[in-house]
């Protein structure tokens, strides 16, 4: 039996990750709805989005997806990627240029036919108000449609868990705004854990609920952020304005 | 040139030649690119020494690996009933093993310039490595893929030493057209030789042609 508190927390994360000479350690837990993990470039967390994703193996300690144990270095388990039911978005959204936007979100959708997969994939875009971009050219989209097509890709297989590695550091101004509001949406319509690595305050200010603040290869303390005021934030979080 | 088996010939063997390295080439360079495993550096190494070799070496080793002395060559009579030198077959094998390190070194490149981050969204995305490999990689490495099994073609088509090593020079039988373009020249048959040489060139061309627009198209 799962402790009721491990299931709540989705994701328990206390690892240390090597990648190469650099060595990150992280110790924060995500419950249901948006963790930031938040600090300067080259701090280490997208390291510790790649080691919950399976991507990356952590040296040392362990990391619990919905109470199941996906990696713990010290017994041994280390959870293939494909088995982890997880959704990920990349800063540049990754999708295969020689697919169809279609083709892109139907391939993370298993065990249907090939109509049924491209039905429910034809669903996902409209969801993220692409519907129309179904059979575009993948290379002519815009980087924030591409951005869409990605987050529907990630949650096409229906995840427990969305990661979500600096997913609008390439984007304007307006087309932030209007994905901040897509992924907030769908977090709540899907009762996601979500987890956005960012550098962006703007991201905690409208996005977050939960921000797990990052040193150069650390985690250091969470806070939760819903409710407070924007212009609150930094000195909330300890930052130099 | 009356007779024109010799570039029939040829056509049949680079191609069955490129089929063959093609297979294996880009299965090689695929595990060259992503194996990490003991031997790699052997296996890198032995996939390569044909571009190094003389193809009159390359193929002596052949002839001695694959002649009616040797295990395979022994073994290949007792199935076929005939020997397996100085046949058509052992033109394929020849032109096979001098295209085979064009696909590999080109296709592993090919292969290592894929954005790994593609084959990690496929692999959030629920596939397994094999997949990734169907789905992803070999598709978006397709163009130096193709380019390097054009080269391989190149050189299947003019490879002569190994060839007429293993395979001998039987007019009819077994004389590709770079072979038939020497016995020309040899039998002062200045008309026949440029004709041969000029349809090589020409192939030779076009193949160059097509490896530049692969290489150069970008996705």
């Amino acid at each position: 039996m799962t402790p009721p508190a491990l299931a709540r927390r989705s994701v328990v994360v206390d690892c240390t990750t090597s990648v190469g000479e650099f060595t990150v350690s992280a110790a924060f837990d995500a419950a249901k709805g948006i963790t930031a993990l938040f600090g300067p470039s080259g701090s280490g967390k997208s390291v510790t989005l790649a080691s919950i994703a399976g991507l990356l193996r952590p040296q040392r300690g362990s990391i619990a997806i919905g109470g199941t144990v996906v990696a713990d270095a010290a017994a041994g388990v280390h959870v293939p990627t494909q088995a982890r039911r997880l959704g990920m978005v990349f800063q540049d959204a990754a999708l295969l240029p020689h697919r169809t936007p279609l083709d892109n979100v139907a391939i993370a959708i298993h065990g249907q036919s090939r109509n049924g997969r491209r039905d429910q994939a034809r669903e996902w875009l409209g969801r993220v108000q692409a519907g129309q971009l179904a059979d575009t050219p993948t290379a002519t989209l815009s980087g924030g449609e591409q951005q869409r097509i990605a987050l529907a890709r990630a949650l096409a297989g229906h995840p427990e868990v969305l990661l979500l590695d600096e997913p609008f550091s390439a984007l304007d101004l307006p087309t932030r705004k209007s994905l901040r509001q897509l992924v907030r949406d769908l977090v709540d319509a899907h009762g996601l854990t979500a987890l956005i690595v960012t550098h962006d305050l703007d991201d905690i200010a409208h996005l977050a609920d939960r921000v797990v603040l990052y040193e150069p290869g650390r985690s250091t303390v969470s806070h939760d952020v819903v409710g407070v005021a924007p212009e609150a934030l930094p000195r909330l979080l300890g930052l130099m304005t | 040139m009356d007779d024109w088996s010799p570039l029939w010939l040829s056509l049949w063997v680079a191609t069955s030649a490129t089929l063959i390295a093609a297979v294996a080439g880009i299965g090689l360079a695929y595990v060259l690119a992503k194996g990490r495993f003991p031997g790699r550096g052997l296996l890198e190494a032995i996939a390569t020494v044909p571009i190094v070799l003389p193809p009159t070496v390359l193929g002596y080793y052949l002839l001695t690996a694959l002649g009616v002395n040797s295990p395979i060559g022994q073994a290949w009579e007792r199935f076929f009933g005939a020997p397996l030198v100085f046949t058509p077959t052992a033109a394929v094998i020849a032109a096979s093993i001098s295209a085979l390190p064009f696909v590999v070194r080109t296709g592993r490149a090919a292969i290592e310039e894929v954005d790994p981050r593609l084959e990690d969204a496929a692999r959030v995305a629920g596939h397994r490595e094999w997949r990734v490999a169907t789905l992803v990689t070999v598709p978006v490495a397709r163009r130096g893929l193709l380019a390097g099994v054009a080269l391989g073609f190149a050189r299947a088509l003019g490879d002569f030493g190994a060839t007429v090593m293993v395979a001998g020079n039987i007019p009819g039988h077994t004389q590709t057209l770079p072979i038939a373009v020497y016995d020309f020249v040899q039998a002062g048959d200045g008309a026949a030789a440029g004709t041969g040489a000029l349809i090589l060139a020409g192939i030779a061309v076009v193949v160059l042609l097509a490896v530049t627009t692969l290489s150069a198209r970008r996705i």
